[in-house]
């Protein structure tokens, strides 16, 4: 596995708990469409990723991503 | 052409579906006379306040108003002009000095608002690279003022020690960074653990900013909140507060010890580009703040309603959002959206009025009848507003 899958499947991990309609994860999965997550959803999520990654992912960031992928790509750049 | 409001629809459905089924508007009253801090009339019915912040009751104090008159006749009806402008009279820096005395600090700045104080205080000292953190649970106020910044804003869980201490940790050390509690938060009436939070603020390096809203006025020897209640005085490095509760008026502020804060008046835009507030405003504000400096007697009476309160609605066997009565705030917790307003309902009509509260405002989803005591409650009214909170939950099926 590259580092990319890697976390795309430690991300999916995380994601599992909070996935109540078992929607199938890719790339382009949307947080607020496909799993319609509301804001409480997402803030225990983030909370979850940051821990597992020792991070923190700030609601700046929060903003501007919506899908699984762009979430990916995040946590590798914040990892370095 | 596409219509803006178009994302509004869901919103306008759902409340209207809730008005079809015959309720009430909770967010459409109208208060056609007010007797006094702790009753008004209401359609045509005599009803208890128990929903309106004035806990120290200073609205009809008659130094109070007399003050404002005196204001209006001398000052006129209006500043129209900012406070950097034609805006300062004499009334606001009456005012600044009353907040300087009350607070024992040595800056104080008048806002319009208490939400402009934050929106101002946070957008314009925390810049860009700067981090502010903040409860998950804070007020909108403070949300908002994180907006308008160009801050990185990190959000903790509500009052967890921990989850702010391994928060601040994982930051960069080199950035500035400011730390958002409230003495006391509004929905669920809980008070913050300051000591711990601030101690953990301090080790990290950050300066403290506490919202006092709810906490003015009874908490601490001098009634300056709940920082001075838990003896954090020395290391909170900024107060935020409002008139609009414990003060009887309208208006916000802040005050700091601070060395460089006088500089705020040039640099921070919701202190610089709005009007200022009227001066009978700002003389009200000043009476009734010196006169809560030796307000003994009404904190007593104010702590002795709500711990009576608290207690008697839990006997009741209603479910309150916090143990024990932490503040002047008794938050009643309801399953959903139906019931909470059927029970709104029912105590309006018995001559009751408490705020209801829902999502997004409320934390965790919760649905609230959120109840704020007033120090001019008298013991007889607490005695009804119990009786009718019995009748209502029987009635509408939330108690046994
Ligand atoms: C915690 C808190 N901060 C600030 C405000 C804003 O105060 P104001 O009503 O003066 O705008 C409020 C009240 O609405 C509040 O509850």
């Amino acid at each position: 596995m590259t580092d990319r899958q890697e976390i795309f499947a430690k991300v999916a991990e995380q994601i599992a708990p909070f996935n109540k309609k078992g929607i199938a994860l890719a790339e382009g999965t949307t947080f607020a469409g496909d799993l319609e997550w509301d804001s409480l959803t997402v803030m225990d999520f983030v909370a979850a990723i940051e821990d597992e990654f020792d991070i923190i992912i700030t609601m700046n960031m929060q903003a501007e991503i919506e899908t699984v992928g762009q979430l990916v790509d995040a946590v590798e750049k914040l990892r370095g | 052409m596409g219509d803006l409001f178009s994302k509004f629809d869901p919103l306008i459905a759902e409340r209207q579906a809730l008005l079809d089924t015959g309720v009430r508007d909770p967010f459409a009253i109208v208060m056609d006379e007010v007797k006094s801090p702790t009753l008004a009339v209401i359609k045509g019915k005599e009803t208890i306040l128990l929903g309106t912040y004035n806990y120290m009751g200073m609205t009809f104090d008659p130094d109070v108003v007399a003050a404002g008159k005196r204001a209006l006749d001398e000052f006129g009806s209006g500043t129209t002009g900012s406070r950097v402008l034609n805006g300062t009279y004499q009334g606001h820096k009456a005012c600044e000095d009353a907040l300087r005395d009350y607070y024992d600090m040595d800056h104080a700045i008048v806002f319009s608002t208490g939400y402009q104080a934050n929106l101002g205080m946070i957008s314009t000292i925390a810049g860009k690279g700067d981090y502010v953190i903040l409860d998950a649970d804070s007020h909108a106020s403070i949300y908002d003022g994180c907006f308008l910044g160009d801050a990185e804003i990190v959000r903790f869980r509500h009052n967890s020690v921990e989850d702010l201490d391994k928060r601040l940790g994982r930051l960069p050390a080199e950035p500035h960074k400011l730390v958002v509690l409230e003495g006391v938060y509004s929905m669920l009436g809980d008070i913050a653990p300051l000591p711990e939070m601030v101690a953990v603020a301090k080790k990290h390096g950050a300066m403290v900013l506490v919202d006092e809203a709810h906490g003015m006025g009874f908490f601490g020897p001098n009634g300056r909140g709940v920082y001075e209640e838990q003896g954090v005085e020395k290391d909170v490095d900024f107060v935020v507060g409002t008139f609009s509760k414990s003060v009887g008026t309208v208006g916000g502020f802040c005050v700091s010890n601070h060395p460089k804060f006088e500089v705020l008046r040039l640099v921070c835009r919701p202190y610089v580009f709005t009007a200022s507030l009227p001066p009978s405003v700002v003389a009200t504000a000043a009476t009734s703040i010196r006169k809560l400096m030796h307000a003994g007697e009404k904190r007593a009476h104010l702590w002795k309603n709500s711990r009576r309160l608290h207690a008697g609605l839990r006997e009741l066997g209603f479910t309150l959002g916090t143990e024990t009565a932490q503040s002047a705030i008794i938050s009643v917790l309801l399953p959903d959206q139906e019931i909470t307003v059927r029970m709104w309902q029912a105590l309006l009509e018995l001559g009751l009025y408490v705020n209801m509260a829902r999502p997004p405002a409320t934390p965790a989803g919760m649905f609230l009848l959120r109840c704020s005591l007033c120090a001019e409650h008298t013991d007889e009214q607490v005695g009804d507003i119990l009786g009718m909170f019995e009748a209502a939950g029987r009635a509408v099926g939330c108690i046994g």
